[in-house]
């Protein structure tokens, strides 16, 4: 165990050179540095918001619900099949045919190729389950459906919160999916998150809808509040113009009545819807809905064919433009609930970056201290093994670009401790060693040898704990995981290659010598 | 040498007291779960005027009909941590503190850290955090057992539990609090224990192989001895470690490396009190290991 070659000597000088250029590279400008690769500095260290927004994909189910029930009405009508008590309850989408058409509707919905009740292939299912009691049918959404709904609403849910959050400017957003119905956002940098969470609390459904004293209305009628729950008048559910016919909109002063105001842009069939409803409803109030309130609902004076228009309400200048840029981005699938938030100031980030690199900093000193007056010579070496292997560690986290949190400052501290545990057992088993067997040289190999399989159990122990703390942990927990895991192959490296070359050169060198360690 | 195994009843019997007062102390008293686990708000605030205090926030609170609102100091002497239990997760409940503080009190407020937590996401991290646990033990039990045999799987994994079971218990005693961290905390106490026990047992197997006259009652002692000092030296570094984050390391991590310090000190204690007398109890003897040698 004792012999290093040359070749061996230089190798492994040349790799913790490379690792120590690696890890003094996070203190250099980037710019001036030959590789651009960084430890990232997790929330909580600089300063940052992290929220996990779920999706509360409810109404988007009851829309596939009756969009479903209209596609069924239409179906069974075109293929002349008497139905009857077609409805929606429960989540469940029921209708009565006779006895004879039974097994007819039946391959309807069960069939392959199905176009009312699509079926995934990936899957090996329906989009929805179909329950037959005597002559009643009963649709329910099939679990695969459900996963259908969700990944399809997560999927433009989060590039809407995408452009929402691009739109506001924060400095690289980490905006992720989590698990089918959740999407995690993180700001770095941000210490108010409120403007971004009600940006992202609003869905943004825009409609253009006629104020109506009819209750006969043919598409029906809905009672809706203003904004500022003052009045509630009836509205049409006749949809004129929505928020997709949108091409831009932009805050704006009002010169003549000053007046913040949202002007916007519709796209050529917005504008031509726009233009002819007005023209048709001069005289009409035209209510601007969003999200369910009534924004403002202005009397139309002229026919507007030029495809732009203005919104006005009691805007100040910051809600106009929110309401602009919710109106650019586009509405959400279904509404978003922020259900986990953490932020923390810069200031704080900073101070735990100060307390943590003070205590790493004792913590070191007190270990190299402790070792140095247990072991003389041999602490020099272990100490050494130490350094190395913190640049080790630093380095490896550096190459790939880990994200350093407190408790990863914690977990580096810790392996500070652990680390000169396989030095020790190797020590301690030299010097029992050297009791029975004069001969330096084999009391060191012994040692080596005898004191692997313990080396090597306590520290798979302690990777299996880390591992499981890396899966089953989150946020700065993580981080903890990755920099002990991390630590025990850098630790193990350093001492089986730099510690033990370094014993080797001054055994060989003193091996006449009794006492040695 | 010394004489380990003159204590091993006594020491026993301390131990089972030891993890039964902390059984009921759990049972009974409960830990002090933070929001994490819990869910809720909490506000870590830095007043800007050297004037306000606990009683002065308090007051300030009421009337907020937030539900259970408690305060502290926290650290610096105009630092203090508010921890809201309201249920709901109405996210609004910071945007109105906010302004009712500045509206009550006037000074200026730095909110250090905002944390919210909702009810939902707070227990699915304590039911991940069980299953890290009860994981984290699973696979040390298992991986012991094929490294050794099934008696000294059985011993590290009694050792653990009474580390672990302990630790909490002190935590229910003294109120302290229990979050994110102190999960991390205890599966690294899984880890450290595990590591000192291996150790000793390993030589207890080597000791076994080699002697066949010695009783496992005297081989244990002798091989405790054998790597005493390793144990020592280990422990005294992984505490000074752990002591320097106590100290400096800013009160976030109080806890957690309250948790880690005491993980150490009882780890190192249950490797030798009661991973070793658990292998003589079972009777291990040179037999145990030599029909692993022959398999």
């Amino acid at each position: 165990m004792l012999y290093f070659s040359k070749l061996r000597i230089t190798l492994i000088s040349f790799v913790t050179l490379f690792f120590i250029f690696i890890a003094a590279s996070n203190f250099q400008d980037s710019e001036s540095s030959l590789i651009s690769n960084r430890i990232n500095l997790g929330l909580d260290l600089q300063g940052g918001s992290y929220l996990l927004l779920e999706i509360d994909n409810g109404p988007v189910e009851v829309q596939k619900l009756q969009n479903t029930t209209t596609i069924i009405r239409n179906y069974l009508k075109g293929i002349k099949i008497n139905f009857t008590d077609l409805r929606i309850d429960n989540k469940a989408i029921l209708f009565v045919v006779s006895e004879q058409n039974i097994d007819q509707v039946k391959s309807i919905f069960l069939d392959k190729e199905s176009e009312i009740n699509p079926y995934y292939s990936q899957y090996k299912s329906h989009q929805f389950d179909l329950i037959i009691k005597k002559n009643e049918f009963k649709l329910v959404l099939s679990k695969y459906g459900l996963i259908e709904i969700k990944t399809s609403s997560q999927d433009q849910a989060i590039e809407i919160v995408r452009r929402r959050v691009d739109e506001v400017g924060t400095n690289e957003p980490n905006i992720l999916k989590r698990g089918n119905d959740r999407i995690l956002v993180e700001l770095p940098g941000l210490d108010d998150p409120m403007r971004i969470k009600s940006l992202l609390g609003k869905t943004a459904n825009l409609t253009f809808r006629f104020v109506t004293q009819n209750n006969n209305d043919t598409f029906g009628v809905e009672t809706l509040q203003f904004e500022d729950n003052t009045k509630e008048v009836k509205v049409s559910k006749r949809i004129i113009l929505s928020g997709e016919n949108l091409l831009d909109a932009q805050p704006q002063m009002n010169n003549q009545t000053n007046e913040t105001v949202v002007s916007f842009t519709l796209d050529r069939v917005g504008a031509k819807r726009f233009g002819k409803a007005t023209r048709t409803g001069i005289g009409k109030q035209l209510a601007i809905v969003l999200d369910g309130k009534i924004v403002s609902a202005p009397v139309i004076r002229d026919a507007i064919v030029s495809g732009s228009g203005q919104i006005s309400g009691n805007f100040t200048f910051q809600s106009a433009t929110d309401l602009a840029l919710l109106l650019r981005s586009g509405a959400l699938p279904a509404p978003l609930n922020i259900i986990e938030e953490r932020t923390v100031g810069p200031d704080l980030g900073q101070d735990s970056i100060n307390a943590g690199v003070f205590a790493l900093l004792i913590g070191f000193f007190l270990v190299i201290l402790f070792m140095f007056f247990k072991y003389k010579v041999f602490g020099l070496i272990a100490n050494v093994t130490l350094f190395v292997n913190l640049f080790f560690l630093i380095g490896i986290l550096t190459i790939f670009e880990a994200t350093l949190t407190l408790p990863g400052i914690a977990g580096i501290i810790l392996t500070v401790g652990m680390a000169v545990d396989a030095n020790v057992l190797i020590f301690e088993r030299i010097k029992e060693e050297s009791k029975n067997e004069k001969n330096n040289i084999i009391a060191f190999d012994a040692g080596y040898v005898k004191s692997k399989t313990a080396i090597l159990d306590a520290n798979i122990t302690t990777l299996i704990a880390a591992i499981i703390l890396f899966f089953m942990g989150s946020g700065p927990v993580k981080g903890f995981s990755v920099t002990l895991a991390v630590g025990i192959f850098t630790t193990l490296f350093s001492v089986y290659f730099i510690a033990r070359m370094l014993t080797s050169l001054y055994v060989v060198k003193n091996k006449d010598k009794n006492n040695l360690i | 040498m010394i004489n380990f195994n003159k204590f091993y009843k006594l020491f026993n019997l301390i131990s089972v007291i030891l993890v039964i007062i902390s059984i009921l102390l759990l049972f009974f008293k409960g830990l002090n779960f933070g929001i994490d686990f819990k869910g809720g708000t909490l506000i870590e605030l830095r007043a800007n005027d050297k004037k306000i205090n606990v009683t002065s926030l308090r007051v300030s609170f009421t009337g907020m009909d937030l539900g259970d609102v408690n305060i502290k100091k926290f650290g610096n002497e105009n630092d203090f941590l508010i921890k809201i239990e309201k249920k709901d997760t109405s996210t609004d409940a910071i945007e109105i503190i906010k302004k009712n503080l500045s509206e009550k009190i006037g000074s200026s407020f730095n909110f250090r850290r905002v944390e919210n937590v909702g009810p939902k996401v707070s227990s699915e991290l304590l039911k991940s955090g069980i299953i890290a646990i009860v994981l984290s033990l699973a696979a040390m039990l298992f991986y012991i057992w094929i490294r050794f045999e099934w008696q000294f799987s059985l011993g590290a994994i009694l050792a653990l539990f009474h580390d672990v079971v302990i630790t909490l218990g002190i935590f229910s005693l003294f109120n302290l609090e229990i979050n994110l961290s102190i999960v991390a905390a205890i599966l690294t106490i899984v880890g450290y224990s595990m590591n000192d026990t291996v150790v000793i047992y390993d030589r207890v197997r080597e000791n076994l192989r080699k002697f066949s006259d010695i009783k496992i009652f005297e081989l244990t002692n002798i091989s405790i001895n054998e790597t005493l000092s390793r144990t020592i030296i280990t422990s005294a570094t992984t505490l000074l470690a752990l002591i320097s984050i106590y100290l400096f390391g800013g009160q976030i991590l109080k806890g957690f490396s309250l948790a880690m310090i005491l993980g150490v000190i009882f780890g190192t204690y249950s490797s030798i009190y009661i991973a070793n007398p658990i292998l003589v109890i079972l009777r291990v003897s040179q037999k145990t290991i030599l029909k692993e040698d022959t398999e």
